[in-house]
């Protein structure tokens, strides 16, 4: 395995250009090659890469740790840092590698989706905008082309008011989501969904998110029937960790509960 | 001679009945302790295992050629390089030490390689190519209880079978497959010693066992072999099969160099066996007083695909299937299937765990029923002293303080606030899935009883030698130090017996001492320590009787206030005393499971509080605490350490703890989805230990390692109960099974 250490941008892009695969935090990759599910011939060493470390505002570099935004992060996002693994794994693990890995179940990534994010993508040619629904495209699969490097996640630059993360587990902490997602509500009552574990990849709950939108003061009725629509909308599976049917629910009833705190 | 001055009066240091630091507690928590992982030879090799990927498949031919193509490759052994007996296994040899024509589980080895360094193993061990041909996999024990694919057959019949009660409970109840899950992966290092024989130095719990079918094997004779005790991170029951052992041994003789193995975690999850899941039906009559008149059970358990323990862990399973409550009528039928899931074995309660689930449920149901307190319930029906366990009629010789369990449980004050405002100690925890008002809270009680040692009629002792050296004494032993404390409480022992304040233990090979039997069954503190006891006293009473003494003390031996012996002359003589212990016999039991057959018993009860997110299915398991009959402890510190471990243990069985299955396959051989508890999900303990004098161990102490993980199980599926008003009829409890039942 060689390893390189780029110390700008351009040297980790022309790094990659001979298929090499790049490195943060390595709590997914050495998994991987523990695994045995990969070997990678070279590697673009990227935790001493300064400018992907950086965070200007709305704009967070592809290298910040899960340990900086569980304090520094916008409330939601905070939050979902807070449950990535355990102290180790947020010490090392990036939001970059989040996005590399584009794991359905990735903790960072129903946050990207209610609040509309995007992420940066750069190669040789220069960077690209590409739009959180249009990066995810399957299961641990993305729009991003192998000479292009994660460089940033470009969040608006406003934030929803109000905003909750959560995640269900069948351990109270350290455990890989069975569903997770934030609900963000605006002034003017409009809601978004963003949701993790029960789809392909992270999705929206757009059916929900109208009714509830048009409700300024939502009823009982009402939060009865954005729990149902959100069961409805997911896509879940059943496998080792969970069933469909326990999935759908969850998913209902956390985005309700969600709702709930963003409406207190 | 001397005159006494200024001798201290009184007791050594670090005797039984204190709680001295672990000798090898420092150099764990440094980093500096030798685990059978850190085990390194010059010139050693690595050597990595081929495993089936089918739950059953023919094995139709296998090509090495393509791994020793590669370099740095120095051997590619199958089933046809095995010397000796093909097959290896703890009570019926029916395991293939490589598989020949058949793969019979999903994981089974079937070829193993070394190689100058792990990579290049790995590489190797991926290069074979086996030409499987995939068969039928048997996978329902229903199916295989049908087909007559068993490995014992139980029936137990005491008292008038016709005997009704007027008040009736039945339950069907499931336990899944629950792993040790030890931190320490198999690991081993054979060394070949240049004349045709090998010193072992691996993962175990029982070195003489693995000797034993390491010579069958190798088709060696017993002193061309020699076993080493070694550094162990936990085993739990998965250490006392053979895995790597006689893989390791071939390839060290084979190569002419020490070979080194290292299981990965996911090898560890199909490399050693797991605990039996279980399919249990009870039936349970009472009296409208609550006394039980009846009770019929019957308990499925799958071996998997070879013998391992399954005959004595269903044994266990169907003796304790009451539990500790007395019955005169009483019938219990039992069956150890044979499938192609994964072999199951020891594990940390041996039987006793999956029926105890069964009979708790069963005894709140009857309170329910009864409309009486649950605690009430059991105190009616406790099995005590000079009782007849209700399966097999034994009456119980030792003290047996089930009541005393039951009254310290009800005593024990419950924690008077609600639920918590910090999310993390709630359900979900960091999740923050849950609040207060989505939180309801439950109590759980139960009870479990457990056999401790060998049974059966089975020839259980233990040998230990005492030797005097120059700083005082050593304990030489092969009995195992998993991490449970041994290694303390054995100097503690000699300690107390020789009166002396500096003793060690040292773990000796199979070639310098006899079986100390293994390291299970709650036993070592009561078999090692009792030929520890025995051997310190009696070579006590021989100095002093040498010279005429009547103190043996750090400074010598002491005639009145005279210093007759100093120890530098008692060093310079051959001092030592080896003793074989014995607990009082067992026997077999009869057609009817009668019979006398366990040394000793052990009681324990648990009360278990919990929040529940109903309508998530979340847990949080607050509260378990216990009451434990210990005889006595001898280290106070070690017997609520195995309490507090022993209790997450039970907690995992009960809310997470599972491998998954599918048609014959670990869904979830890893710690991503393997879930062990976290400190956030570790609940708070307040253990109360009740000593009791009588038992046969030294000092009256019983084993302690077990109990812990019995009932603590059933008494937080019985709390969540409370709180859900679900059944709860399979541990462990998925938050399906809450929120969606
Ligand atoms: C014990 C444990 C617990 C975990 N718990 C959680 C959890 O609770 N929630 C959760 O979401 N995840 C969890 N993870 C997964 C992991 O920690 C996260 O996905 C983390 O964000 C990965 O970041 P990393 O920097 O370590 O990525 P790496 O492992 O370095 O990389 C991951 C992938 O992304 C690629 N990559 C990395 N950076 C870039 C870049 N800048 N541009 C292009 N590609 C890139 C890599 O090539 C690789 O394919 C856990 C992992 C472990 C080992």
């Amino acid at each position: 395995m060689e390893i390189v250490h780029p110390r700008s941008i351009e040297e980790a892009i022309a790094g990659l250009s001979d298929g090499a695969v790049p490195l943060a935090g390595g709590t997914d990759l050495m998994v991987e090659v523990n695994f045995g599910h990969v070997r990678p011939e070279n590697v673009v060493g990227l935790r001493r890469l300064e400018p992907l470390r950086e965070w200007d505002g709305s704009r967070i570099g592809a290298g910040v740790t899960w340990r900086r935004i569980e304090k520094e992060g916008p409330t939601a996002l905070a939050e979902a840092a807070r449950t990535v693994g355990s102290p180790q794994i947020r010490n090392a693990g990036t939001i970059g590698g989040n996005l590399g890995t584009a794991s359905p179940a990735g903790d960072g990534h129903p946050f990207l989706a209610a609040v509309d994010a995007s992420i940066e993508l750069t190669s040789a040619g220069g960077s690209r905008l590409v739009a959180w629904d249009e990066f995810f495209v399957g299961v641990k699969k993305t729009a991003r082309a192998p000479d292009e490097l994660i460089t940033a996640v470009e969040l608006p630059d406003e934030l929803p008011e109000r905003q909750a993360f959560g995640k269900i587990g069948i351990r109270n902490a350290m455990v890989i989501a069975t569903v997770c997602a934030v609900v963000t509500r605006s002034e003017d009552g409009r809601t978004t969904v963003g949701l993790g574990s029960v789809a392909p990849t992270p999705i929206r709950a757009p059916r929900a998110e109208t009714m509830i939108s048009s409700a300024a003061k939502p009823t009982d009725a009402d939060l009865a029937e954005f729990q149902r629509l959100v069961s409805e909308e997911v896509r879940p599976i059943t496998d080792h960790r969970s069933t469909e049917e326990y999935r759908r629910h969850g998913a209902g009833v956390l985005a309700r509960r969600l709702l709930e705190r963003c409406l207190r | 001679m001397s005159t006494r001055t200024g001798r201290k009066v009184g007791t050594p240091q670090g005797v039984v009945g204190t709680s001295p630091l672990r000798p090898d507690g420092i150099p764990k928590l440094q980093g500096r302790f030798e685990y059978a992982q850190d085990l390194a030879a010059e010139g050693m090799l690595w050597a990595a295992t081929v495993r089936s990927p089918h739950a059953r498949a023919r094995i139709a031919s296998i090509d090495i050629a393509p791994a020793l193509a590669i370099g740095g490759v120095h051997a590619c052994l199958t089933a046809d390089d095995v010397p000796g007996r093909a097959t290896f296994g703890l009570e019926h040899p029916d395991q293939p030490v490589l598989a020949a024509q058949e793969a019979r589980f999903w994981g089974e080895p079937v070829a193993v390689v070394a190689a100058e360094d792990l990579d290049t193993a790995r590489r190797a061990a991926a290069a074979i190519e086996v030409g499987y041909e995939p068969l039928e996999a048997l996978t329902d024990p229903e199916e295989a209880n049908r087909r007559d694919e068993v490995f014992r057959r139980m029936r137990i019949r005491r008292g008038d079978q016709s005997v009704r009660g007027a008040v009736v409970v039945e339950g069907e109840y499931e336990v899944g497959m629950q792993d040790q899950a030890p931190l320490g992966t198999e690991a081993g290092l054979a060394v070949p010693d240049g004349q045709g024989g090998v010193d072992l130095y691996a993962t175990s719990q029982y070195v003489h066992v693995d000797q034993e079918q390491v010579v069958a094997s190798l088709g060696l004779r017993p002193d061309q072999v020699r076993s080493h005790p070694t550094g162990i991170g936990g085993a739990f029951g998965a250490r006392e099969d053979v895995n790597l052992h006689i893989h390791l041994c071939m390839l060290a003789l084979h190569t002419g160099r020490p070979v080194k193995m290292v299981y990965r975690r996911s090898e560890s999850f199909t490399g050693h066996v797991h605990r039996h899941p279980a399919w249990l039906r009870y039936r349970h009559e009472a009296d409208r007083d609550g006394r039980l008149v009846r009770v019929e059970a019957s308990v499925v358990l799958d071996g998997g695909a070879y013998a391992s323990t399954t005959s004595a862990v269903l044994a266990n399973a169907c003796y304790f299937a009451v539990g500790p409550y007395t019955c005169d009528s009483v019938a219990v039928d039992g069956v150890g299937v044979r499938t192609n899931n994964p072999p199951c074995g020891a594990m940390r309660g041996f039987g006793a765990v999956q029926v105890c689930f069964g009979y708790e449920s069963q005894m709140d149901r009857l309170a329910h029923a009864l409309e009486m307190d649950p605690l009430t319930l059991r105190e009616i029906n406790a099995l005590e002293t000079g009782h007849p366990l209700a399966t097999t009629g034994q009456v119980i010789q030792t003290p047996l303080p089930t009541v005393e369990v039951i009254k310290s449980l009800q005593a024990m004050p419950l924690p008077e606030a609600g639920p918590s405002d910090l999310p993390t100690e709630l359900p979900g925890g960091s999740g923050l899935t849950s609040e207060p008002q989505h939180v309801t809270r439950g109590v759980g009680y139960a009870l479990g009883i457990k056999n401790l040692g060998f049974s059966e009629g089975s020839d259980d002792y233990a040998q230990a030698r005492v030797r005097i050296t120059d700083s005082g004494a050593v304990v030489e032993t092969a009995a195992i130090e998993v991490g449970q404390g041994l290694v303390t409480v054995l100097a503690q022992i000699a300690r107390s017996a020789l009166g002396i304040s500096h003793v060690e233990v040292a773990h000796v090979d199979t070639s310098k001492i006899d079986s100390a039997g293994s390291t299970s069954a709650s036993r070592q503190t009561q078999v090692s320590g009792g030929a520890t006891l025995e051997a310190a006293q009696r070579l006590r009473e021989r100095i002093l009787g040498q010279f005429d003494g009547d103190v043996l003390d750090d400074e010598g031996v002491w005639r009145g206030d005279t210093l007759v012996t100093p120890w530098t002359a008692l060093a310079a003589g051959d001092w030592e005393e080896t003793v074989t212990f014995r607990h009082p016999p067992t026997t077999m039991t009869d057609d009817n499971g009668q019979g006398v057959a366990h040394a000793d018993f052990a009681v324990a009860g648990h009360r278990a509080v919990v929040d529940v997110d109903v309508e998530l299915g979340l847990v949080k398991v607050l509260r378990v605490d216990t009451a434990q009959d210990v005889g006595l402890a001898l280290n106070p510190q070690s017997v609520r350490g195995q309490i507090e471990g022993g209790i997450l243990q039970g907690v995992g069985l009960a809310v997470m703890e599972e491998l998954v299955m599918g048609e014959g396959v670990i869904l979830n051989p890893t710690f991503t989805d393997y879930l062990l508890p976290t400190i956030l999900d570790a609940p708070e303990v307040e253990a109360l230990l009740i000593e009791q004098e009588g038992s046969w161990g030294p000092y009256g102490a019983k084993g302690v390692g077990e109990p812990p993980t019995i009932s603590s199980t059933a008494a937080v599926a019985a709390a969540i109960r409370a709180a859900s008003g679900r059944e709860i009829e399979r541990v462990p409890v998925r938050p399906q099974d809450i929120a969606l039942p």
